[in-house]
């Protein structure tokens, strides 16, 4: 295969000229190492596809961690024009509002460590990976319907969550736009009975402690207030009923247009006209499945802080754990923004991508409005995680988003070669990280090893301007479906 | 029915090729292999059994279905794959054409106590590829999302 022809622009920002079916051109901010890693594989490639797209604004984006996806890469950014653009699944991913959530406490790493153990097993148990298995929390028809249209709302009415959780949500935990309607009885099948639940692969639930405060008027704000103290970060997403609406949709837009799809360079990137009632049709169901997915990680909350203090007693009451922020990274959503001067409304699609948002902007949260919008970026299994905030630059260069990850780059089947989960394990344990998992097999594949380095990941991130770092956050335990 | 799969290199998820001297048997075999992410098929007791019936327009989305249908019942049943016992594809010659394919499939609930290695998101239709002509007879390619 012929190597695409990259051109630097300035630091950390190439380019692919506008060429063939291409509208626009692509835009690469990434390092130069980061570059080379993406240029072993088809990624940039599938960059250059969805330059191609219609009603694509000015240009088709990858950011640092971008790696080889499904229609669009992993790590990429596009916005399509609200009237004349497209919506596509392949632009989202099947984990429809995949994302991250951050809690603080009260707590210090000191406190936490003679228990440690005793608070992975507790954790484990009281939020299982479900993977053909149960969750704790089953609903009624008309109570998944009630999620799928409402969101966290839901879980405030039913006293799983508090004003200020909804508060620090992106979108206050419910996308406007959701229609539960539009979710096939199969999707909604596949999910009744995983609210709760963490899945496998790379979701993980961790117990971290800060580890350098880089922002202290930001992470003040955010009530991360000294080094040691205790933090918890989630990283799950829609479930099965989120994959099974992207693929119901996939499947409806091949049927509703072959004319599109033969022409696809790659059959995953099918998409539907955004005024088509097919396109709105699946933005509907889109946004339902992201309820569903801020209702799981809300779940996962409440059952976060009934873990603490069971472990804690009145060391750590549900009172004592915080809501920081809670961001989707597999989601697509009507915004407005800068395009040649003008403010317009786009449909941006962010595939594994993290909205970064500025000080100031209407859509975050009143504590935040002076800081910017938290990212939350998380590291591999045993490797650093950060918190960092959005930025004007970000809205000039990358449609107000930043990185999601560190973004692999070892198969699964050489991980298990390579490394033991046992092995993996032990050099976590010499490290002081303990792990729960629900097999061996699965440390061994998301061993640290087999992701690009989330340092550097984040450091182009932070030297672009396109979200700034605010603290560096270290893991102590870690919770693997 | 032999079982005959193998893995393929694959950055973020997993991708396999299942042969078989038939098409059915290919696609039994992509069945076993997709599971075989999940739990070691060969561990998995075959107590239940199961029906089918999936329709399509075109062979790669009958295949597509047929897995995630696979899907669907671990998702609602915690129903794990351990046996095809029997699978056939029919095309409807008479009206539009159309492909169906019958399976019976034997398994075991996820509940057994049995070792759940992973999960998988979804089926693709990134790099499938189905080969009717290849040199074991046929061949299928799936790459799941994990």
């Amino acid at each position: 295969m012929a190597q695409i022809q990259v051109d630097k622009i300035e630091n950390d920002v190439f380019e692919v000229k506008k060429h063939g079916n291409m509208n626009v051109p692509l835009r690469i901010f990434a390092s130069e190492k980061l570059l080379k890693k993406m240029q072993e594989d088809s990624s940039i490639q599938q960059g250059v596809n969805v330059a191609g797209m219609p009603g694509i604004q000015k240009y088709s984006i990858m950011l640092s961690d971008a790696h080889i996806g499904y229609g669009f890469s992993i790590g990429g950014v596009a916005a399509f024009d609200s009237e004349t653009g497209c919506i596509t699944p392949g632009g989202i991913g099947f984990d429809i509002n995949c994302g991250v959530r951050l809690l603080t406490t009260n707590l210090t790493e000191k406190q936490v460590r003679p228990k440690l153990k005793q608070l992975l097993d507790v954790l484990f148990r009281n939020i299982p990976p479900g993977v053909g298995g149960e969750s704790l929390f089953k609903l009624s028809d008309e109570e998944l319907d009630d999620v799928l249209t409402n969101g966290m709302k839901w879980a405030l009415k039913k006293g799983y969550a508090r004003q200020k959780d909804l508060d620090h949500c992106e979108e206050k935990g419910t996308m406007p736009g959701a229609d539960s309607r539009k979710v096939s009885p199969r999707a909604k099948s596949r999910g009744r009975k995983q609210l709760g639940t963490l899945g496998a692969g790379n979701h993980f639930l961790e117990v971290q402690t800060v580890g350098q405060i880089i922002n202290k008027q930001a992470a003040d704000k955010m009530g991360i207030t000294r080094q040691g103290q205790v933090l918890v970060m989630i990283h799950t997403g829609s479930r099965g009923l989120g994959h099974q609406v992207c693929s119901d949709y996939l499947r409806r837009m091949e049927d509703t247009y072959p004319e599109i799809m033969e022409k696809l360079p790659e059959k995953d990137l099918i998409y539907a006209p955004i005024k088509s009632e097919l396109g709105k049709d699946y933005y509907g169901a889109m946004c339902a499945a992201a309820n569903f997915a801020w209702t799981n990680r809300q779940i996962i909350t409440h059952q976060i802080r009934k873990s603490f203090h069971e472990v804690f007693g009145e060391f750590c009451t549900p009172e004592d754990i915080g809501m920081v922020y809670d961001v989707a990274h597999n989601i697509a959503k009507l915004e407005e923004h800068d395009v040649s001067g003008k403010m317009k409304k786009v449909y941006t699609h962010r595939k594994g991508a993290t909205r970064a948002f500025p000080p100031g902007h209407p859509a975050i949260p009143e504590d935040y409005k002076d800081i910017g919008q938290p990212v939350m970026i998380p590291g591999s299994m045993g490797t650093a995680s950060y918190i960092l905030v959005g930025t004007q630059k970000a809205m000039k260069l990358t449609f107000g988003s930043s990185v999601h990850g560190a973004g692999r780059v070892m198969s699964r089947m050489k991980a298990k070669q390579e490394f033991r989960g046992e092995d993996v394990k032990q050099e976590l344990e010499k490290r002081d990280i303990l792990i729960k998992a629900a097999t061996m097999k699965g440390i061994s594949e998301e061993a640290p090893k087999v992701y690009k380095d989330v340092d550097e990941v984040v450091k182009v991130s932070h030297d672009l301007g396109i979200s700034r770092l605010v603290a560096k956050l270290l893991p102590i335990g870690v919770v693997k479906g | 029915m032999e079982k005959r799969f193998k893995y393929l290199e694959h950055t973020a998820d997993s991708k396999f090729q299942a042969f078989g001297k038939t098409l059915e048997e290919a696609f039994g075999n992509a069945a076993l292999a997709m599971f075989n992410e999940i739990v070691d098929i060969n561990t998995v007791r075959c107590d239940v059994q199961k029906s089918i019936e999936v329709i399509a327009k075109k062979k790669t989305t009958l295949l597509y279905e047929f897995l995630e249908n696979l899907l669907y019942l671990l998702d609602t049943e915690g129903f794990l794959l351990g046996k095809i016992l029997s699978i056939s594809i029919k095309s409807d010659e008479v009206e539009d054409r159309s492909l169906s394919l019958n399976a019976v499939i034997a398994g075991d609930s996820a509940s057994g106590g049995y070792e759940v290695i992973g999960a998988i998101k979804s089926v693709t239709y990134s790099d499938m590829i189905i080969d009717e002509k290849h040199e074991k007879g046929v061949m299928v390619q799936v790459l799941i999302d994990i």
